[in-house]
């Protein structure tokens, strides 16, 4: 039972969490404004969009693969949800999310394709969609950024789960839109555990060719994980223009490698087979930390940049190490 | 009477133009142990591919428990309780062993909900039936190679096999290993199940087989009950040649050609010294951990010693690095060829210059000529089964393979040749021109170290034979003065 506790104390979750639980200490004990609920609306704020992306992308890193698309796809799925609904005068908040989605989730079938069928290696045919679907998105719709949303959407903004008004007067709401990524965790974490589909997705992670022997219909379980991380990053593009009132083409690029790096600071081993979708939440949660409360210590932003990587490079040569003593280790 | 489980008639099974298989004939019963024998390339592997419905064959026939089947898939083979575990056994070490025991069946019987309750019971089950203890919950990676094997077999036991195939099974286990492994199958031989193991290795197969088919060049040599065969007679059916097993005994000389003197590294090794003299091979053996292989390691300078001297041809020389080994025409031959001694992918070619390709590069450039003519020369000298110089290693059996290894360090002419594990993996027909060799080389004054825990390799080849245990030498001996089980009896000793 000790070696239980012993071994609980040391996964990959809970070195996360340590390592979190020492920043928000230390940042409380330089800047006291920390320790307030604005920082719990704030960080789920920033987290929000992140999270759906850092769970579709932990999906398809447990089976094997790497999917770097998904902020183009966000992008276009923003961008072209956006214009669509107001050429045609369409104003609802399922509309938008069920055309976030389908997008997406073509995208996805792209990628699918090219990775099961075609057999290309994941990363650059997610790369090669990502760059096409970004091109495409700015010849077709243009550099303009959309601020002037429809009525609903943007009414949807204002809907909040509760709010709090500090002693100054300033209040902080926590948005309903939070429940998206909280239901496709919750959503994430029974697929993952508890269906067979789930475990297929690790067993074609952890070998491909066992899960070939065992019976399992390989190709369709990465079209699956790539059609799904395909539909969330499109679900998680029409959220970020809710959020953010407006719709820009090109605003989500580029972070993809921070999501990685959530994903991997996790637990999430970027070979394959191995991921929890509590450890994504945390690697989240970690990034987002250090990007919204490095500046209360009085760090300059040029070095928030410099510590979020060593941030990252701390927390997963602490994960790649424990891997390699794994390997290392006397087996039983 | 033990009834016939499988039947096979006069299965031919052809490649493109390559007859694999020549009218082969094979009776397994249940209740059984079958060894299935042979050299690489005899068309074993297809012969199992054939049985588990992988492969069709192109003429013969198939019948289980007494009726014919016809159009045999893989499928239909697990349907019919064929189980096959492959050298690799297919199992998933990011998950639990209750997990990979049970998956395969909560694949086939289309479950959607992943029951970790029924796993967990199912696995217990099938541990007990074989006398396995492992925590349910641990995931595969942690477990030995052993341990890894029994969670395979765990699986096909729930999977209600009947006949159940494993594909050199105690190539990675240890001698205890192999026991327990012994064990299993003997118990699930008791409980009717028909067990077919293919191997090569002459003691194993006397010690485990029921009844012994032996294959060469696709065709059926003889089958029979283990009671029939010899060892001489297994040893001529499998290679078809007459090998004698005859001890090495070199021409005394007193041309010093290595020493070593109180060589240490911490941890590894203590206090080593030996003498090779001009004819002599030097086995040095030892259980896993005795340090036997971190001497050839620190030798050739991958993990230099720390303190200690070496002399080569009575001059002392420093070890400090690969490097410095290399410039002293030492050669080793590594304990994992594949990974270590060999770039799988590259031409025979390639591999056989690779320690040498200073030497072919004339007026700024690289010689293809003369590289493709002396490896040309090299397979011809070492027996290496090859066409050309061209194929890639990868498509080489393990016995040539080695072959090519042991003439890539020849090609730079050592004083020193180093072999850690040398037949490891390597069948009985390529083993015995490796040790020929062997015996070549040293008669020509290149000093030999044979690292090998294969007893009765040491016992044939050596002249003496060192003996390590935790780092230090624990005795020395002749091999003319002692047999195979005297000398397992001093490595297990205290």
């Amino acid at each position: 039972m000790n070696n239980r506790i012993k071994n609980f104390l040391t996964t990959n979750e809970m070195i996360v969490v340590y390592i979190i639980i020492g920043l928000a200490i230390l940042i409380g004990s330089v800047n006291p404004a920390f320790n307030s609920i604005s920082t719990v609306v704030n960080l789920s704020r920033t987290m929000l969009v992140t999270l759906i992306f850092a769970m579709c992308e932990m999906i398809v890193i447990v089976s094997g693969g790497i999917d770097v698309s998904f902020p183009a796809i966000a992008c276009l799925a923003m961008i072209a949800t956006g214009n669509i609904m107001l050429k045609n005068h369409i104003d609802s908040v399922p509309v938008a999310f069920i055309m976030g989605a389908l997008i997406g989730a073509s995208l996805g079938t792209l990628n699918a394709v090219l990775i099961a069928i075609v057999k290309m290696p994941s990363l650059i045919a997610t790369l090669g969609v990502s760059s096409m679907t970004s091109g495409a998105t700015l010849a077709i719709f243009g550099a303009k950024i959309i601020t002037n949303l429809p009525g609903k959407l943007d009414k949807l903004y204002k809907v909040s789960l509760f709010s709090y008004t500090n002693a100054d007067g300033i209040t902080y709401s926590l948005t309903i839109l939070i429940l998206i990524p909280i239901l496709i965790c919750l959503l994430g974490w029974l697929l993952l555990k508890f269906t067979m589909f789930g475990r297929g997705i690790h067993a074609v992670g952890g070998d491909i060719r066992a899960a070939r022997i065992a019976g399992f219909n390989v190709k369709g379980i990465l079209f699956f994980v790539y059609i799904l991380s395909g539909t969330m990053a499109g679900i998680a593009g029409v959220t970020y223009m809710i959020l953010m009132r407006a719709a820009d083409p090109s605003v989500l690029m580029g972070s993809e490698m921070m999501v990685i790096a959530a994903v991997v600071m996790g637990g999430t081993r970027i070979t394959g087979g191995h991921g929890t979708v509590i450890g994504t939440i945390l690697g989240v949660t970690l990034i987002a930390l250090v990007k919204n409360n490095l500046i209360m210590l009085g760090v300059p932003a040029h070095f928030q940049t410099f510590v979020v990587g060593l941030i990252m490079i701390i927390g997963t040569s602490i994960t790649s190490l424990k891997a390699k003593h794994v390997a290392n280790s006397v087996k039983v | 009477m033990t009834e016939t489980f499988l039947e096979l008639k006069d299965i031919y099974k052809s490649f493109g133009g390559v007859q694999a298989l020549k009218g082969v004939d094979l009776t397994i019963r249940s209740g059984e142990i079958h060894c299935l024998a042979g050299e690489n390339g005899s068309g074993k592997s297809t012969l199992i591919k054939v049985i588990s419905g992988a492969h069709d064959p192109s003429q013969g026939e198939i019948y289980i428990e007494g009726s014919k089947v016809s159009r045999f898939s893989p499928i239909q083979a697990i349907e019919h309780g064929i189980q096959v575990i492959y050298q690799d056994f297919a199992i998933f070490p990011n998950l639990t062993v209750a997990e990979n025991i049970a998956m395969n069946r909560a694949v086939s019987t289309g479950a959607k909900i992943m029951d970790w309750n029924c796993a967990k019971k199912l696995a217990l089950e099938a541990m007990e039936q074989i006398g396995a203890r492992m925590d349910p919950d641990i995931l595969v990676e942690n477990l030995s190679v052993a341990n890894r094997q029994m969670v395979a077999i765990c699986r096909t036991i729930i999977n209600d096999a009947k006949l159940l195939i494993l594909d050199e099974p105690t190539a990675a286990l240890t001698s205890k290993e192999v026991q327990k492994l012994y064990t299993i199958l003997r118990c699930l031989r008791d409980k009717k199940i028909a067990v077919m193991i293919v191997d090569h290795k002459l003691g194993e197969v006397f010690e485990i087989a029921d009844r012994l088919t032996i294959l060469r060049n696709g065709e059926k040599i003889s089958t029979g009950l283990i009671q029939e065969y010899d060892r001489k007679r297994f040893v001529k059916d499998l290679t078809g040649r007459d090998i004698s097993e005859s001890t090495y005994i070199p021409s005394t000389s007193d041309d010093e050609v290595f020493r070593v003197e109180n060589l240490s590294r911490k941890g590894a090794f203590e206090n080593i010294s030996f003498t090779i003299k001009k004819g002599d091979v030097l086995g040095i053996t030892g259980l896993l951990d005795s340090g036997r292989g971190q001497i050839g390691d620190a030798l050739f300078g991958i993990h230099p010693a720390q303190s200690g001297e070496i002399f080569l041809h009575g001059k002392p020389i420093k070890i400090r690095s690969t490097t410095d080994a290399v410039k002293n025409r030492i050669a080793y031959v590594p304990e994992d060829r594949l990974t270590q001694g060999l770039f799988l992918d590259r031409s025979i070619q390639d591999n056989t210059i690779a320690a040498s390709i200073k030497k072919y590069f004339i007026r700024g450039r690289l010689d293809e000529r003369i590289m493709f003519k002396e490896t040309q020369e090299w397979i011809k000298k070492i027996g290496c089964v090859a066409p050309s110089p061209d194929p890639a290693i990868r498509t080489l059996s393990g016995g040539n393979a080695q072959k090519i290894v042991i003439a890539k360090w020849l090609n730079t002419k050592p004083a020193l040749l180093i072999l850690n594990g040398p037949t490891v993996g390597v069948d009985i027909g390529a083993k015995y021109d490796i040790h020929r060799m062997l015996h070549q080389l040293a008669e020509q004054g290149i000093g030999i170290i044979v690292i090998s825990d294969d007893l009765p390799e040491l016992i044939q080849n050596c002249n003496s034979i060192i003996i390590m245990k935790n780092g230090r030498i624990a005795g020395t001996v002749e091999s003319s003065t002692i047999n195979e089980t005297e000398l397992a009896e001093m490595l297990s000793s205290q």
